[in-house]
């Protein structure tokens, strides 16, 4: 990658409280003007690595540089980072202007009341100036946290979950919104959310993380269509996740026998090719065909019996159990070509080999079929 | 029909409860505001006469009244001011610093609120009577300070305690030094706190007599004026005094409610 001036560099960065650890031997780079969203299960580390970037909490071991800057023992105010905190922590006593123009009158920046303005504007909050916090609904004070945020120029904009606390309707309104502002200011957005969906629609470049590390990094698209652990299959979107043992290499493909099966897999889609695996295939890249019918050429297939079946509207959600007793998720489109399967019905899942996957996997674990649940809030699979 | 009443009564039982209240609490004030407007019959009545303004333009009319008055806004002020600034300082650091003494400082400071003032006045005057201090003024702003302190370090620690600690790391992320934090953030929004702990610190030092009587020596504040007064007949002025009093209070309160309302920016 292209090193600029103003990438951040978070390098084996840990963070222990007492004898546990938040954060992990944790490393990354985050290019400048990226819209980088880290995405992980609460609890997991992300507000602790936020806090370290802002100068909020010292690290216990690593650094942390911006360009060739290490800032990693600079104090939160010597910092060109800004944060939009987790409950906004606007300032109550102050009205919105002051509240945004306090970065500014700290620097003793001249022509302050311009600058609020347009800043106000960029985030449609003109004519709000003289409301104080406490007078403003959820989603203004919102806007009132970035525009405090943004109007410094950070190198840096740090955002701790900022639409946690929004309903539905206004989370996928801001979620365009603050897409807009950062193309528009080009400022590196740091994006913390436990929301995969919120993290997928926003950022160009997403990290996946657990228990204080990075699990996998990279565009929203690869990271899905090809996810680097069982935790990513299964957090970002659904997996159905086979326990099997890889064979070796034959041709281009990776082998792997399962359940008295052989599955291949293309080896460019293969975390491992010896030992104990996981196939994957996303809920989607299965079909269902009754059974006996036939399978298209160079698919691969298990057969089962539909167990449950929801309709969603853009696709039916059923539940195939295998032979061995699991339950693979199957997500059929409604696109109206094919009759909607009944309760009972023997049926075969296939699926293109190129779109399954090879993860490494613990020997002794069984199948994994279900999403990671977070927050009862959280969005579900994407479908 | 009967219905209806029940409903009726039932609406409104909360409001008349409530108004029976505020009346409790008023009327001594309303009294002593109407004596304060009367020329009483003789030295020892306390019968509405005749009204007048006599009172009000000759405050200073019996023999040391003006004095003792004085003396004890004096050292209600003196009072206020040191017990404000030891109180409110050490309230933050009971509020924001964990030391070893912490706990033990926590149990101190409720000590001269639970102590029967009796029992406190006695002891300081032992004090300064084996310290050979000459009782009078300063001995009494001491007594004072001491006691009025314990009520600052609990109303402004209260304060600090309902504060997000995540503002003033806002204030940091916003380019605010330490020092520029504790100016535009901290203290603004402490300010009510402390505030009220200073007008509540004159009010204790100014109506003291207990631990006063003790330590003052020859020295006269307007509690023991009225005290020493008492035995002649009251002069109708003390109700005077009374009501200005009251009427400043009431003042300053109305003034810092419209404040609020206007929500004067803090810059
Ligand atoms: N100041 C602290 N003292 C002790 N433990 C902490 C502190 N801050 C965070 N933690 C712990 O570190 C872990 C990660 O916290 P956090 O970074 O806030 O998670 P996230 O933002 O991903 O939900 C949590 O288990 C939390 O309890
Ligand atoms: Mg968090």
């Amino acid at each position: 990658m292209e090193s600029t001036a103003g990438d951040l560099h978070i390098a084996n960065v840990t963070k222990r409280f007492g004898i546990f650890t938040a954060v992990d031997d944790l490393t990354l780079t985050i290019p400048q003007g990226a819209f980088f969203a880290l995405l992980g299960a609460s609890g997991c580390g992300k507000t602790t690595t936020l806090r370290m970037v802002a100068g909020l909490e010292e690290p216990t071991a690593g650094q942390v540089r911006l360009g060739d800057r290490d800032i990693t023992r600079l104090r939160p105010y010597q910092r060109p980072v800004n944060t939009v905190f987790q409950s906004y922590a606007l300032f109550p006593h102050l009205d919105v202007f002051e509240n945004v123009a306090f970065g500014l009158r700290r620097r003793k920046v001249r022509q302050v009341a311009s600058q609020v303005e347009r800043m106000l504007a960029l985030v449609q909050l003109e004519g709000f100036t003289k409301r104080r916090p406490a007078e403003l609904s959820g989603g203004q004070q919102q806007r009132v946290a970035l525009a405090r945020a943004l109007i410094n120029h950070p190198q840096v904009l740090l955002l701790d979950e900022p639409l946690g606390a929004l309903d539905l309707k206004l989370r996928r309104q801001m979620q365009i919104e603050l897409k807009r502002i950062q193309t528009e200011v080009g400022i590196t957005f740091v994006h913390v959310t436990h929301d995969q969906e919120e993290a997928m629609t926003m950022a160009d470049t997403v990290a996946v993380m657990n228990a204080g590390r990075i699990e996998q990094l990279g565009r929203p698209a690869e990271i899905y269509e090809y996810p680097a652990t069982a935790f990513v299959a299964n957090f970002l979107g659904q997996s159905n996740l086979l326990a099997g043992e890889a064979a070796g290499l034959s041709g281009g493909d990776v082998l792997v026998s399962a359940y008295e099966q052989r599955f291949a897999v293309p080896a460019v889609r293969a975390r491992a090719d010896q030992g104990p695996v996981f196939l994957g295939v996303r809920p989607e890249k299965l079909a269902l065909v009754a059974d006996g019918a036939a399978v298209p050429a160079g698919h691969q297939s298990v057969a089962g019996v539909v167990t449950d079946s929801s309709y969603v509207g853009v696709s039916t959600q059923y539940l195939v159990r295998t032979g061995w007793g699991t339950e693979l998720a199957v997500f059929a489109p409604n696109s109206g070509t094919a009759a909607p399967l009944a309760l009972g019905a023997r049926v075969t899942a296939h699926w293109d080999p190129r779109h399954a996957f090879i993860l490494r996997r613990e020997p002794g674990e069984g199948d994994r079929t279900t999403p990671v649940l977070d927050e009862p809030d959280a969005v579900g699979a994407v479908s | 029909m009967n219905y209806r009443i029940g409903r009726w009564i039932a609406d409104r039982w909360v409001m008349g409860v409530g108004l029976l209240v505020l009346a409790y609490l008023a009327l001594p004030i309303i009294v002593v505001a109407g004596l304060s407007f009367n020329r009483p019959s003789n030295r020892l009545s306390y019968d509405f006469n005749e009204f007048t303004l006599d009172n009000w333009t000759n405050v200073c009319g019996p023999a040391g009244l003006c004095d003792a008055v004085l003396r004890s806004v004096q050292i209600g002020f003196l009072a206020t001011v040191f017990a404000t600034v030891l109180g409110t300082l050490m309230a933050f650091a009971l509020a924001r610093h964990k030391f070893f003494a912490r706990p033990a400082v926590n149990v101190i400071i409720f000590l001269p609120m639970a102590t029967p003032e009796l029992v406190m006045g006695t002891s300081l005057l032992a004090l300064f009577v084996t310290g050979s201090v000459a009782l009078g003024f300063w001995t009494i702003l001491i007594a004072h300070v001491m006691f009025c302190i314990s009520f600052v370090v609990v109303t402004v620690k209260a304060r600090l305690a309902g504060m997000d600690a995540r503002l003033e790391e806002a204030a940091m992320d916003l380019y605010a030094t330490p020092f520029q934090t504790f100016r535009r953030v901290t203290l603004p929004l402490a300010l009510p706190g402390i505030v009220a702990a200073a007008l509540l610190s004159f009010s204790l030092s100014f109506d003291d007599f207990i631990i006063t009587n003790f330590n003052s020596g020859t020295t006269v504040t307007f509690p023991m004026y009225v005290w020493g007064a008492n035995q002649r007949g009251v002069p109708p002025q003390v109700n005077v005094i009374g009501t200005a009093m009251f009427a400043i209070a009431l003042l300053l309160v109305l003034a810092t409610n419209v404040r609020r309302r206007r929500g004067a920016r803090v810059a």
